[in-house]
């Protein structure tokens, strides 16, 4: 959902609004107390991911209290989950997560890159489809669509569970067939809830495009296919871009639907950190929290870099 | 004659390769979102008038004792709490994203996207990342704890984290993009000639802004009102590491039953209700986004 929200705010054009004249009374409060209210609101979202990134460095077990600096808990992360101390925490997915946060952030790439694909491919099918015709069920679809974006994960997580679980039995006794969990149901589900944020984000670059550009390659003598591949595709490709990023990005993020639709040995990075949170306590946690905030960065700004190129 | 059939036969087959294209564009994202979404959504719902089994698993024997259960007072109190949680969160967003939203729009252009996007950047970050960082500031031994003790403003730690002030502190954190950018599109086309208008008229501040600011961005606060009460009160994280067992919310309450108690029935009628829940508020949201649309 939050990228859905950064997109949209990329849409919001940066052009000047009426002039601004002299302050007139706005809110009924004095303008010291609303500059305020504004420097505390940007510290108090900011202070917690930079008391994060300090203490990631500091040099104590469990104190919050500067004690010198270290670079121990990076490290310690790239030995493996032995000196994480998650020897204990055996339950389920965890086992094999236990081995470090390299094979749970490899897995989380396998599963992000693999499900933004299929998702990205469907989501821009469809997006073309609900704008472009009228037909009959379209208002059901449309809805169909928009439940994977509002339905809380929580929700989407046990239904996904439930059906895995009754289609495995359907399989095993009909086929005799015997799945269990792992990348082929965590990737099922991303691509659920993506195929809807895709849509959304292709269709809404679709609805500001002209359609004289499309009669006009038709009177030129364009097939559809023709039309669609040197017209149609090239301008909407943003859009196609910036649905699958944001498909990627809610894929690696996503916690609640992989934790009910993970099997051993694919925990993905957010099940590995939760495992962490829950059953540990160590500035290591900091450390691995300090790359996640600098890697979404990166892939952030990667994509801005990218988006105002075109 | 001739050339009329032949353009029904045009029209005919037109007619079929749009339709062929059409089959070719909707059905298979339609087919992945009714095999693996709405499928599995109807046996939730199914399995909520089912029977629990001895062993966890479901007994197809239809019931509504699972509905008749959430008036229990101990699954009551869970619903209540996150209502009242979720709107407390909703409120205090309200209180401070509104002063930011109209501070940002009384900017000049090339600083509004900035401060725009300073509000966003934070997003960008994990959301289990962002709720142990709060963990890691209230818990005992913490820095809110260990600043208060430094400063000699308490004596003894304060018990901050695993409280329901906790997790709304981490809601709060979680969702305030969600209302400030409703509000800051709302406050950005807002003429504030208006309130000089108003001013002129002999109304004071107070009075200006109830009359003419409140109303005229009363859709960016539905909004975004909206838009943080829904994830507020589906709540999973937030509540499951800010406030454990003694602030838990609906999530906690059908993880709990879903994966401890293994019961399935249950864990699925919370499920449904709470997304019932959401779908009314969600209905609400449309209705209203679209008339200021209209308007």
């Amino acid at each position: 959902m939050t990228t859905l929200e950064q997109n949209q705010e990329l849409a919001i054009p940066r052009s000047a609004g009426p002039k601004r004249q002299r302050e007139a009374g706005g809110l009924p409060f004095g303008r010291w107390a609303i500059h305020a209210e504004v420097i505390f609101t940007y510290i108090f979202l900011y202070a917690p991911i930079i008391i994060l990134i300090v203490f990631s460095f500091n040099d104590a077990r469990s104190s919050a209290t500067w004690q010198g600096f270290t670079l121990d808990w990076y490290k310690s992360l790239l030995q493996g989950g032995g000196v994480l101390g998650l020897g204990g925490v055996a339950t389920e997915g965890q086992q094999f997560a236990a081995q470090g946060i390299l094979f749970s952030f490899r897995n989380s790439v396998i599963v992000a890159s693999i499900s933004t694909m299929i998702a990205t491919t469907l989501g821009t099918l469809i997006a073309i489809g609900m704008e472009r015709f009228k037909f009959r069920l379209r208002g059901i679809l449309d809805i169909v669509l928009y439940l994977p974006i509002i339905i809380p994960d929580i929700t989407m997580g046990i239904a996904m569970a439930v059906f895995f679980n009754l289609g495995f039995k359907v399989l095993s006794v009909v086929f005799g067939i015997n799945a269990v969990l792992g990348f082929p149901t965590i990737i099922i589900s991303h691509v659920a809830f993506n195929i809807s944020f895709v849509a959304v984000v292709v269709r809404a670059r679709l609805a500001g495009m002209d359609p004289a550009l499309e009669e006009a390659a038709a009177d030129s003598g364009a097939n559809e296919w023709q039309t669609f591949k040197r017209v149609v595709l090239p301008l909407i490709m943003p859009g196609i871009l910036g649905g699958a990023l944001l498909a990627f990005t809610l894929s690696l993020d996503d916690f609640v639907i992989t934790f009910f639709t993970a099997g051993i040995g694919t925990s993905t990075l957010p099940l590995f950190v939760y495992g962490m949170i829950k059953f540990t306590v160590t500035p290591a946690i900091n450390a691995i929290s300090t790359l996640m905030v600098i890697a979404s960065m990166v892939l952030v700004i990667t994509s801005l870099v990218l988006q105002n190129k075109r | 004659m001739n050339s009329v059939t032949t353009a029904q036969e045009a029209a005919r087959l037109r007619k079929r390769r749009e339709q062929g294209n059409l089959m070719f564009l909707v059905s298979p994202a339609a087919f992945w979102l009714i095999l693996f979404f709405l499928v599995p959504l109807s046996i939730v719902l199914v399995y909520s008038f089912l029977t629990r089994g001895t062993y966890g698993g479901v007994l197809p024997i239809a019931t509504t004792q699972n509905y008749a259960k959430l008036l229990d007072r101990d699954y009551f109190i869970v619903f209540r709490r996150s209502f009242v949680l979720a709107l407390i969160t909703t409120l205090v967003c309200l209180a401070f994203s509104y002063p930011v939203a109209y501070f940002i729009s009384r900017q000049r252009a090339r600083w509004r996207g900035l401060l725009v996007m300073l509000v966003i950047v934070p997003f960008w970050t994990n959301f289990l990342v962002r709720t142990y960082a709060w963990a890691e500031i209230l818990r005992d031994e913490g820095v809110l704890n260990n600043v208060l003790l430094g400063l000699h403003l308490i004596k003894d730690h304060l018990d901050l984290l695993y409280t329901p002030g906790a997790v709304v502190v981490g809601l709060i954190y979680g969702y305030l993009p969600f209302m400030v950018l409703p509000l800051y599109a709302n406050l950005e086309k807002f003429d504030h000639a208006l309130m000089e208008a108003a001013h002129d008229s002999g109304a004071n501040n107070f009075w200006a802004f109830m009359r003419v600011m409140l109303p005229l961005t009363m859709p960016g606060i539905v909004a975004g009102s909206i838009l943080v009460f829904i994830p507020s009160i589906g709540a999973f994280i937030t509540s499951d590491i800010l406030g454990g067992s003694k602030a838990m919310m609906i999530g906690n309450l059908i993880e709990r039953q879903f994966k401890s108690a293994r019961n399935w029935p249950f864990a699925s009628t919370i499920s449904i209700t709470l997304m019932v829940l959401v779908s009314i508020a969600v209905t609400i949201y449309f209705r209203i986004t679209t008339e200021a649309d209209r308007a």
